[in-house]
């Protein structure tokens, strides 16, 4: 009885279906973050939201390259990681140049 | 028999790192839509949406268990651990100087006194007075 349960544990492979369950939490908690996105009060609050829904795209990215076995597709987070950055340090920018006119 | 055992336990470590990161992926945003002000949302934001894509980046790694991703999932992880703080900070100093207000109930803010609204002037604190501390 171990024994079969053991060898069913090996030859079902049940990460892809853990990869998806996953990527659906990982989207709720995108469009969780869209609410305050849409809602927050100051400009802000916005880049705060929009940086978290970046940072969650890179782990999108990544649970995805699980769920689909393609290694590749983690060039694509480091492009995402690269590029939030600068966008919300030039965000930061804007706003505080905006502020002291 | 090492790499037999590290073949059966890879796809479960593989599915809890990946739920974990997911856990706190969803609690940073959770965080962000229920925190009081500006500066609460923002902890919650850079913390748990660092560790929660650190995470799931762990589990791409072990997963594939190949050095190539390790290198280039260190490299994500490193780069998301150095630039977060520093975009939370940039956007707490912006906030506050477009005039975000504190949460009625925070305990402390330290740049009340010293920061002038009007010129945008930082000043320093005086030596005579003790810098305000936190309850």
């Amino acid at each position: 009885m171990k024994n079969m349960l053991e060898l069913s544990l090996v030859h079902f492979d049940f990460v892809p279906s853990i990869a998806l369950a996953t990527l659906h939490i990982l989207g709720a908690s995108m469009l969780v973050a869209l609410v305050r996105l849409m809602r927050g009060p100051s400009l802000a609050d916005r880049v705060v939201a929009l940086d978290l829904i970046a940072a969650l795209a890179v782990g999108l990215i990544a649970v995805y390259a699980i769920y689909d076995e393609q290694p590749m597709l983690l060039r694509a987070g480091i492009v995402v990681a690269l590029m939030v950055f600068v966008g919300t340090a030039a965000f930061a920018m804007f706003l505080e140049r905006r502020a002291r006119q | 028999m090492i790499e037999e055992m590290i073949r059966q336990i890879s796809p479960i470590l593989t599915s809890l790192i990946m739920l974990c990161g997911a856990g706190f992926s969803f609690i940073a945003a959770v965080g962000i839509v229920r925190m009081p002000d500006l500066f609460t949302r923002m902890q919650a934001a850079a913390k748990m949406g660092t560790l929660g894509v650190g995470l799931l980046l762990i589990a791409l790694v072990v997963h594939f268990n190949e050095t190539g991703i390790l290198i280039r999932a260190s490299l994500v992880i490193l780069f998301l651990f150095l630039t977060a703080p520093i975009a939370a900070h940039l956007i707490a100093r912006a906030g506050y100087i477009s005039g975000a207000q504190l949460w009625d109930h925070s305990v402390c803010d330290e740049l009340k006194d010293q920061y002038d609204k009007h010129t945008h002037q930082l000043a320093s604190f005086d030596s005579e007075r003790r810098p305000p501390t936190a309850g």
